[in-house]
């Protein structure tokens, strides 16, 4: 795609216009009004990171050869702060969380939209480190970012940089996961260690100042879930757990299917760190938010078949069976303890805080 | 990790959880009533399932040693107007954030519409914040028990020592003593609606720093044993244990189960450094135990330029409470919290009403989002 | 209340604070309630403050406790396993 830039360079250096300075130069809100600035921008930034066919036909819209089938649609703003944290960046966090939306649903994700909400005096720099860092996500995942928008708004909005992808994938033939599918008797499996991104981002708030190897676990899960799919069980849904946790998750999916759940914490894997970094603040790592795992519900007989076959992929490596889906008309997501007793997994009540009582 | 991990051994509460039910039974068929005191303890006993492993003739009351529920909501208002002045910085710890306030304004919806407010999870911080932030008043909103307190009293004399004119505590330091007595005071069919009960687990880190000592009014007075319990589920369940054996063999004695971190003297130099800062208020209010002499602490006049009150000259306000709410006897322990009306309807974790709704260790809070299936079930 | 937890004192720092570690994970700690206090020491920590040193021997102590069965209990569990 490298020639289509270049192209694109000459015709600038035609123009006479003059580079971005990438060093020190900030967004102000002419880079929003639609002006020659704006181009500049998405030229010299967004068009050169992302650099496709589709992209660089410079329309207002992307046309693309559309298979036949189902397709899977999903959208999703990111807001995180700080921008940058260990394992990751709100542009590869922008990335992954759509194509992980899209492939909850057995869909081979195939596009993605950006828009972006830049506040007024924001660094080119991370500008450009961020979507470098999307560009560097997509090609990895195999998607293309093929339309866009920017939009800049006044100093003291948009905590820096707000980031919406939409996404568009292709369900195979046959692949049917919903929520509706969970049965009473479904085995629950959960792909990796839980609460790494959630504590990673912590880890880098101002006050809260405690030192860790704890990296977000954010990353694309089509992969796995092609792996999955690939595997010949019974796979009734599946679910990226983010924010709320592995709680909200098991809950809304609990809900919809109008079941109730039991799972076993003793099967649920949490890191040495994430577990330490929760005690200290307060936390419970059922809470806290994920950005690279997922749940999946399948026929029972199945599990074993179906967790080896995770535990092959880089994504699965420590996939559990984590429970069972049982009859229950309250919904409830109950937990048996390490310690034998029983208590229920509730919905998240807001952000979970750090607290010192 | 190490102290904490040995102390949820399944096999050891299996254990225990045996040698309580043969205990529970030498007792010819009574039921047993003990309190926990402190929040951490009704906690843990939630996060573990420890009823599950209890027999069902013995019951846990949940007690009032929970620093967010007690603190009246008239306070939390004066924080929250202080936290609404334009040049204060409130800095505050994670659990009063969401606590509802009258006409159910809270730090975090005042924050919401512009307030300075800022988490911290140490007085520490607020300290630093205000030597980095000259222009800034910093307000740091002091809650807590004998744990907590010390902590303040060290960052006070932190702040002196930097010689800040822009640092201030708005000072809610509870005791526990006073309470327990209370509590005792008002048990046993006197009127206040506390059910009797036959022992109290003691709270972990407030003996860190008061020692045993202050506890013996209950055993020596009131003739009810106390043991003093760690935060793990394997210390409670030990203590109940311990509980057991003092009522079956007509003992009450004060013990001490978290031997590891408390002593009977506890820690002197966190209590003279408490001393040195702080001094008893005559009389404070406790949400749902009513006044109580020299139950809380303010701050030594040779300590005014750091008082919050002083320097804002803050006036108490009359808060504006929901009649249907029943914390207050949710606190005493004289109701469950499936006993009130508005347990679980309009009063849930996500739009709470009452403080124990909303404190992680609050009664209410402990009960809808660990115990509710008790109830369905 | 009182979310308190046992940390290692890996460094002594100047001024009174530390630096502490829970299972990998570090934090700056105040030794201002405490004397004495030596790096490898086991402390408790509330609110950034230690307040207490945590004993091993009494630690020990307690969990040999912890599995000691009275003599009912002895009966009560040899029916179950």
């Amino acid at each position: 795609m490298v020639h289509l830039w270049q192209t694109e360079k000459k015709r600038m250096k035609l123009r006479g216009d003059l580079p971005l300075d990438l060093k020190t130069g900030r967004i102000d809100m002419t880079h929003g009004s639609g002006g020659r600035a704006m181009a500049q921008l998405i030229e010299r930034i967004f068009a050169r990171a992302f650099d496709n066919p589709a992209l660089a036909e410079n329309n207002d819209q992307a046309r693309l050869d559309f298979p036949v089938g189902k397709l899977a649609f999903s959208t999703d703003s990111f807001v995180v702060s700080p921008l940058f944290f260990p394992g990751g960046d709100i542009g590869s966090l922008a990335v992954h969380g759509t194509v992980n939306d899209v492939a909850m649903s057995g869909a081979k994700p195939l596009w993605l939209s950006a828009g972006f909400i830049i506040e007024e005096g924001f660094p080119l720099s991370d500008l450009a480190r961020i979507t470098d860092s999307m560009a560097a996500a997509a090609v990895k995942c195999g998607v293309a970012i093929v339309t866009g928008d920017t939009k800049v708004v006044e100093r003291g909005k948009a905590d820096g940089l707000y980031i919406n992808t939409a996404g568009i994938g292709a369900v195979p033939d046959g692949v049917d996961l919903s929520a509706g599918n969970v049965k009473p008797g479904d085995a629950i499996l959960l792909s990796g260690p839980i609460g790494e991104h959630g504590m990673a981002v912590m880890s880098r708030r101002e006050n809260l100042s405690f030192d860790s190897e704890i990296l977000s676990d954010s990353a694309p899960l089509h992969g796995l879930v092609e792996t999955m799919l690939a595997a010949g069980a019974g796979i009734h849904a599946l679910r990226d757990p983010t924010r709320g946790g592995l709680a909200a998750a098991l809950n809304e999916i609990a809900q919809a299917a109008n079941v109730g759940m039991r799972i076993d914490e003793r099967e649920v894997p949490v890191s040495p760190a994430v577990q330490s970094a929760c005690e200290i603040l307060g936390l419970d790592p059922l809470y806290v938010a994920n950005e690279g795992r997922l749940i999946a519900f399948c026929k029972a007989d199945d599990s074993g078949k179906l967790c080896d076959a995770m535990r092959r992929h880089e994504q699965g490596r420590k996939a559990a069976v984590i429970g069972r889906v049982v009859e229950d008309r309250h919904n409830f997501v109950e937990m048996h303890t390490i310690l034998g007793g029983r208590r229920i997994v509730d919905w998240p009540a807001g952000e979970p805080l750090p607290r010192i009582c | 990790m190490k102290y904490i991990d040995e102390f949820r051994n399944r096999a050891l509460a299996e254990n225990l959880a045996a040698s309580i039910k043969a205990e529970a039974r030498r007792g010819g068929g009574r039921e047993y009533r003990f309190m926990e005191f402190c929040g951490g303890h009704t906690h843990a006993i939630f996060r573990f399932g420890v009823p599950d492993l209890l027999p069902t003739n013995v019951h846990m009351i949940h007690g009032p040693g929970c620093p967010v529920c007690v603190l009246p909501m008239s306070r939390l208002d004066m924080a929250i107007q202080l936290a609404q002045s334009p040049e204060v910085t409130l800095c505050s710890y994670g659990d009063m954030l969401r606590v509802p306030g009258s006409r159910r304004l809270s730090l975090m919806k005042a924050k919401a519409a512009g307030a300075d407010v800022r988490m911290v999870t140490s007085p520490h911080e607020a300290v630093v914040f205000a030597r980095d932030n000259p222009h800034r008043q910093t307000v740091f909103f002091a809650i807590g028990f004998e744990t907590t307190a010390p902590p303040t009293a060290a960052a006070i004399k932190q702040a002196q020592e930097w010689r800040l004119n822009n640092f201030s505590v708005f000072c809610n330091h509870v005791l526990t003593p006073p309470a327990l007595v209370w509590l005792l005071e008002s048990g046993d069919g006197k009127g206040n609606g506390t059910p009797p009960l036959d022992g109290f687990v003691g709270p972990a880190h407030v003996s860190a720093i008061i020692g045993t000592g202050p506890y013996a009014v209950a055993a020596e007075k009131y003739r009810k044993p106390v043991v003093i319990a760690g935060f793990e589920p394997l210390d409670v369940m030990q203590a109940v244990l311990m509980l057991l054996r003092q009522v079956n063999c007509g003992r009450a004695e004060v013990e001490n189960e978290y031997t590891r971190a408390v002593t009977p003297v506890g820690n002197v130099k966190a209590q003279r450094l408490m001393r040195e800062v702080f001094e008893p208020r005559e009389i404070f209010e406790w949400r749902g135990l009513g006044l109580i002499a020299e139950s809380a602490l303010r701050l030594r006049a040779a300590f005014a330029a750091f008082d919050a009150e002083k320097r804002f000259s803050l006036s108490p306000i009359k808060a504006v409470e929901n009649p249907a709410c029943q914390c207050p006897a949710i606190l005493r322990g004289a109701k469950r919290p499936s006993d009130c009306k508005l347990f679980g309807k309009a009063c849930t974790p996500e739009s709470p009403i009452g403080s124990c709704m909303v404190s992680s260790e609050g009664a209410c809070a402990a009960w809808y989002i660990y115990g509710r299936r008790r109830k369905s079930a | 209340m009182c979310l308190a937890i046992p940390a290692r004192i890996t460094k002594l720092l100047e001024n009174g604070r530390a630096l502490a570690d829970v299972g990998g994970v570090r934090r700056e700690i105040s030794l201002a309630l405490i004397d004495g206090a030596a790096e490898g020491d086991y402390v408790i920590v509330h609110v950034g403050y230690a307040l207490s040193r945590l004993d091993p021997q009494e630690a020990e102590k307690t969990l040999r406790m912890f599995s000691e069965m009275n003599e009912a209990g002895a009966r009560e569990t040899g029916g179950r396993k």
